[in-house]
Order: C-alpha cells, then sequence, then structure tokens
C-alpha cells in the first residue's frame, strides 16, 4: 500500500487550488471584488447620469421651506417649516405608529397564541380562523380596508356619534376633551413617580423577604394599589385639578380637544391585527416546543398550574419566541411605510414622497429614508438581540 | 414487611394504606388501557411493577398522582381521594415524589434551583432554608458539587440523580419511578440503582416501575406483573422469581432474564 503515496511537492495549480485554505481564501478575494466591482459601476453609473441631466447630488434643499401641511405632528410645523423639519415630522410618526403597533400587536398576539392552545373547542377555532383568514390576507388590503370603514361608516362631524361628555367619533377622526392641568396637579404624577420608585424598593424587598421567611406577598396587587390607588385618591382630595378643554364643533370640523385621526387609527389597528396573527403562531410553537415532560414534572412537585406556566415553560418558551418575535417586530416596521398609501404622513411620506416630489432629489431622497428604516430595523434588533442575550439558555 | 398490624375496625379502611386504588379503570379513547386494577400499598412498603412494554405500568403509577386520569373506579393516596377537585390533586403531589424515565429537570435553572423551586413556591420555604435541604439531599445523591451548573452539562446519570434529588427536597412520604433506569448508559444505570436502593432502606413508601431484576430482589417487598393493562400476578420477589405461578409470567421473565 505505501506505494500509493504519492508525494505531491512543489507548486502545481492543482494543488494550490486544491488546498481546503488556500481555496477559502482564493473564494473570499473573488466575491469581494465581485461585489466592489458591481458597486463602483452602478455609483459611476448614477454618477454619469445625474451629470447627463445636469443634476449633482446635493443636501442643501434640505433647509428650504416644504410648502406642505402635515396634519398629525408632535413638533412644530408649518407649510413654511423646511424639508429637515417635514422629515422629523415623519420620523416621529412613523416611530408613534410602530411603537404603538408593536405594543398592541405583542398584547394580541400572546393571547391569540395562548387561545389557540385552549382546550376550549370554540376559543380554539375562533383563534384558528381569526389567524388564518388575517395572516392570508395581505396587509395593505388590511389598512384600505379598517380606513374605508371608519371613512365610509362614520358620520361627518355635524352629525357626530357623541360617546360620552366631549368624545367623538367621526370620519375625520376620534375627538376627546384635553387636559388642561391646574397648579396644583402636579402633585399626582409626582405620586406615581414616588410609587414606582417606591415599588422597585418593594419588589427587591418582597424577594429578600420571601428568601429569608418564606412569606410571599402579593406583589402585584400592592403595586396596583401604590402605584394607582394613591394618586387617584390624591386626585379627588385635591379636588380634581384638571379642567378639560372640549372639542366643540365650529363649521364642517371640530376645534380644540384632542383628536387621534383615522388615517392614524387605520394604519395601527391594521398593522397590529396583522402582526399579531404572525405572533400569535410564534407564540404558540414556542409554548408547544418546551417539552410536555416540564409541564408533568412540575405539576408533579406540586406547583399550580399558574406557578407551572410562570416558573417553567414560559421562561423556555421565551428562548423560542424571542428571535422570530424580533422579524415580526422589523416588518411591522417596514410595512408601517404603507402608511402613504392612505396619507398617514410618516417617513416615506414626508422626506420620501412629497419632500421628493417637490424637490426632484429622488437620489438623495431615497438614500435618507432607506438609511432612517435601516437604523430604525437595526436599533430593535439590537434591543432584541440584547433580551435574547439575557434569556439564553445555558448548554454543555 | 406487613406494618398493617392495627386491629381497630378502621383496620382495612384507606387511612391504614399510602395507596389504595379499587377497581380502577382507565381508557383512552377506544383504549382500555388499565382494566380492573386492585391495589393496597401499606405505608412503607417497597413494590416493584414489571411486565412488557405497553402493559398499563406507567400508565398505572402516573394515575396515582393524577399525571393520567382515571375514568372509573377510586385511587386514595395518603388519605385523600382523587377525583376532579384540584385541591385534593395539589395536596397528593405534594407528598408524591415522582422521577421520569427523561428525568425532565428544568433546563433553564441550576441545579440547585431545580431542587429549591418547589419547596420555595410550593411550601414557603425561605430560601436559605431550601438551598441547605437542597444540599443536604444533593449530597445523599453525591453530586453536591455540580449544584451550580446547569442540567445541560451533566451526564445522564447525575441528571437522574439530580432529579431524584429534586424530589426529595419536597419530603415527599410516597416516591414513584418512571423507569428511572431506562434512558442510561449501562454504566449509569448503577450509580442511580445504589441511590434508590438507599432510599429504600429509608423507609418511604415507594413504587417503581423498571425492569431492573437485581434491584426488585434487593429491595422490593412485593413485586408486580402486569399484562395487557391488568395485574396478573403479585408476590414477594422470592416467590416471583423461582415460581412465577401464570404463564405470561415465565414468558416474560425468560425473556428478560435470558440477556
Amino acid at each position: 500500500m505505501t506505494g500509493m503515496v504519492t508525494s505531491r511537492k512543489g507548486i502545481s495549480l492543482s494543488r494550490t487550488w486544491n488546498d481546503k485554505e488556500t481555496r477559502s481564501v482564493i473564494i473570499q478575494i473573488v466575491a469581494i471584488c465581485l461585489i466592489l466591482g458591481f458597486f463602483a459601476y452602478i455609483i459611476r453609473n448614477a454618477y454619469i447620469n445625474l451629470e447627463a441631466i445636469g443634476k449633482g447630488f446635493s443636501y442643501n434643499f434640505l433647509w428650504q421651506p416644504s410648502s406642505y401641511d402635515i396634519n398629525q405632528h408632535f413638533i412644530e410645523y408649518t407649510s413654511r417649516s423646511s424639508h429637515f423639519r417635514a422629515m422629523m415630522v415623519g420620523i416621529l410618526n412613523t416611530l408613534l405608529v410602530a411603537v404603538c403597533g408593536i405594543a398592541l400587536a405583542t398584547l394580541l398576539g400572546f393571547i391569540l397564541g395562548v387561545l389557540r392552545l385552549s382546550r376550549n373547542w370554540l376559543t380554539n377555532k375562533l383563534a384558528y380562523v381569526y389567524i388564518e383568514y388575517v395572516r392570508n390576507v395581505p396587509v395593505l388590503l388590511h389598512i384600505l380596508l379598517v380606513y374605508g370603514v371608519i371613512v365610509h361608516s362614520l358620520p361627518v362631524p355635524k352629525q357626530a356619534i357623541s360617546l360620552n361628555e366631549g368624545a367623538f367619533l367621526t370620519n375625520r377622526g376620534f375627538f376627546m376633551p384635553a387636559p388642561v392641568f391646574e397648579t396644583l396637579f402636579w402633585i399626582v404624577p409626582m405620586l406615581i413617580l414616588a410609587g414606582i420608585g417606591f415599588m422597585m424598593w418593594f419588589r427587591k424587598h418582597a424577594r429578600r423577604v420571601q428568601d429569608e421567611t418564606g412569606h410571599h406577598y402579593p406583589v402585584f396587587w400592592i403595586g396596583l394599589g401604590v402605584m394607582a390607588g394613591i394618586p387617584i385618591v390624591a386626585y379627588f382630595i385635591l379636588g380634581a385639578p384638571i379642567t378639560w378643554d372640549i372639542p366643540e364643533l365650529k363649521g364642517f370640523n371640530f376645534k380644540g380637544g384632542m383628536v387621534i385621526r383615522p388615517e392614524f387609527i387605520a394604519l395601527w389597528l391594521a398593522l397590529s391585527c396583522y402582526t399579531a396573527a404572525f405572533i400569535g403562531e410564534i407564540v404558540r410553537a414556542g409554548i408547544v416546543a418546551v417539552d410536555y415532560g416540564q409541564t408533568e414534572a412540575a405539576s408533579a412537585l406540586g406547583l399550580k398550574r399558574n406557578r407551572v406556566l410562570n416558573l417553567v415553560v414560559i421562561p423556555q418558551a421565551l428562548r423560542i419566541i424571542v428571535p422570530p418575535l424580533t422579524s415580526q417586530y422589523l416588518n411591522l416596521t417596514k410595512n408601517s411605510s404603507l402608511a402613504i398609501a392612505i396619507g398617514y404622513m410618516d417617513i416615506l411620506a414626508t422626506i420620501g414622497g412629497i419632500s421628493l416630489n417637490q424637490t426632484g432629489r429622488e437620489m438623495e431622497c431615497m438614500i435618507i429614508v432607506l438609511l432612517l428604516y435601516l437604523a430604525l430595523s437595526l436599533m430593535i434588533s439590537a434591543v432584541m438581540n440584547w433580551y435574547n442575550n439575557r434569556i439564553k439558555l445555558v448548554e454543555r | 414487611m406487613n406494618e398493617s398490624h392495627n386491629n381497630t375496625p378502621e383496620a382495612d379502611s384507606a387511612q391504614d394504606f399510602a395507596v389504595t386504588i379499587r377497581n380502577m379503570h382507565k381508557w383512552y379513547g377506544q383504549f382500555h388501557v388499565l382494566k380492573n386494577i386492585n391495589l393496597n400499598v401499606v405505608r412503607g412498603e417497597k413494590i416493584v411493577i414489571c411486565g412488557p412494554s405497553g402493559s398499563g405500568k406507567s400508565t398505572m403509577i402516573r394515575c396515582i398522582n393524577r399525571l393520567e386520569e382515571h375514568q372509573q373506579g377510586d385511587i386514595i393516596v395518603d388519605g385523600t381521594e382523587l377525583s376532579n377537585d384540584l385541591r385534593n390533586i395539589e395536596v397528593v403531589r405534594r407528598e408524591v415524589g415522582m422521577v421520569f424515565q427523561h428525568f425532565n429537570l428544568f433546563p433553564h435553572l441550576t441545579v440547585l434551583e431545580n431542587c429549591t423551586l418547589a419547596p420555595i413556591w410550593v411550601r414557603k420555604a425561605p430560601r436559605a432554608e431550601a438551598e441547605e435541604t437542597a444540599m443536604q439531599y444533593l449530597e445523599r445523591v453525591k453530586i453536591p458539587d455540580q449544584a451550580h451548573k446547569f442540567p445541560g452539562q451533566l451526564s445522564g446519570g447525575q441528571q437522574q440523580r439530580v432529579a431524584i434529588a429534586r424530589s426529595l427536597c419536597m419530603r415527599p412520604r410516597i416516591m414513584l419511578f418512571d423507569e428511572p433506569t431506562s434512558a442510561l448508559d449501562p454504566e449509569m444505570i448503577k450509580e442511580v440503582l445504589e441511590v434508590m436502593v438507599e432510599l429504600a432502606q429509608e423507609g418511604r413508601t415507594m413504587l417503581c416501575v423498571t425492569h431492573e431484576m437485581g434491584f426488585a430482589k434487593t429491595v422490593a417487598d412485593r413485586v408486580i406483573f402486569m399484562d395487557e393493562g391488568e395485574i396478573i400476578e403479585e408476590n414477594s420477589p422470592e416467590q416471583f422469581f423461582a415460581s412465577p405461578k401464570h404463564e405470561r409470567t415465565k414468558l416474560f421473565l425468560s425473556q428478560i432474564l435470558e440477556h
């Protein structure tokens, strides 16, 4: 057999190519060259084409007046504000709908996931039908549907549905009284803050007492009492120091008070309900994936059903749930750019929409929009990765 | 062996037995898994249950802490009758420890936390006390040095010993073992059996589903043979192995003792 061993010395092309490490280095160099070449080509292409139509590349337009209105703005904004300010308004609007959407989608999704596992035939099937309907219809349709229902089935302001004193449902939005705080009111938020501070201490204290004596405090109920109960009592003792700015019908619309606009409601509800269907399936999968033996072992030790869930099943299910949950949060945030279909003024509708059309700066605007969504998504990923690392399983 | 030397009129009542099973039946859908099971387990008795796979032996001991529900007949554990009353089930589970074939340790908790979870949340024990107890039992199963590791970092035999310690931390009066050595490599079976033999010598009631006939000979007060959902034969280990009465028992013994 020794005769079979051939010594391969010296440099040969075939020898180099068949060496595991050399080959991997060569492939990587080729790949990088191809990628860089591709980008160099398209950048040069864009440059030549912009030159040809005499357009240059500049962000100076950001400081010019935008000359368009945005109905929902959390910072001061008029049509004389700059495009940059319009972009900031757009960012805040995207953030608002993304944050509210993620919160509601998570809540609904966890409820759906648990209902899907219910042994009750009716709740189980209801959740099943909801999930199968919602996730198999495009999200844009959901947005248009909810928006259509609000705009077409709710009355005009003149015939507004009056819910309570000063709260009105109209096709221009949900109008409600805005609180005007009187001088003594500051005591209430201070009490809430103090309550939160107290609870942060009390939770640790309760933990310590449990460790030392085994006594369990009803931390949740005490917390609710301290953080909500005391401020509410104080509010009434102080003589309810809030007056309400009640919206009034002036001409064709309401003036004063607060308004939640139909565009926001439609986008928020549609995105949340749509994403919740996916989260529901993720939650169900996560819980099912925890070996049933875990539930049996915990029950056999005498733990009650809710403790089995909280102490044993959910901590393990979360590890399976969190990575795909992150993708759903990213999807929701990116899907919020469909806002443009119903005129909700988010990042894409402001800087990537009207500003772009008015200034003709497509390249510049699109680069900004791209970078903004990228930054937003990376931020969400970073937070979720941090959380995922915290709950990761220690293996061998 | 028999401790029921009580001669009061209630001597025969369920109060004197750790476990009483009367005319118990169980079905999985159409399938009749357990047929008319009758069993009285005296306090402190060690019972080994054996039989071919699918004979219902695991299902039977899982009925004792109601991981499985029975549909007919009575099961009375430590004076508490098992029914749909959730409080009774909790009472029984506090007093009955169980060791599973696949250990079922909680992988997200350390060995020590596995052992203290139930004492803290069910018995409301102070943590320091629960940890002290846990360390005692971990020493009993000879792995105190692994206390701060996670289950995934231990061998199968070590994991099963932790599972035994975890059960013992609740100080149960009755221990159920559901094929505790079936998922272990041969060289690890011995270390687990040694721990179980030591436990048996402490006078706790034990019901053990196992095919370890050596273990049965050493510790069992009674061996029960099940087949097709019925108790076919029960006897002292000496009688059981030396002169099995039933044909099926003979066949079963010849099969497992041959190899």
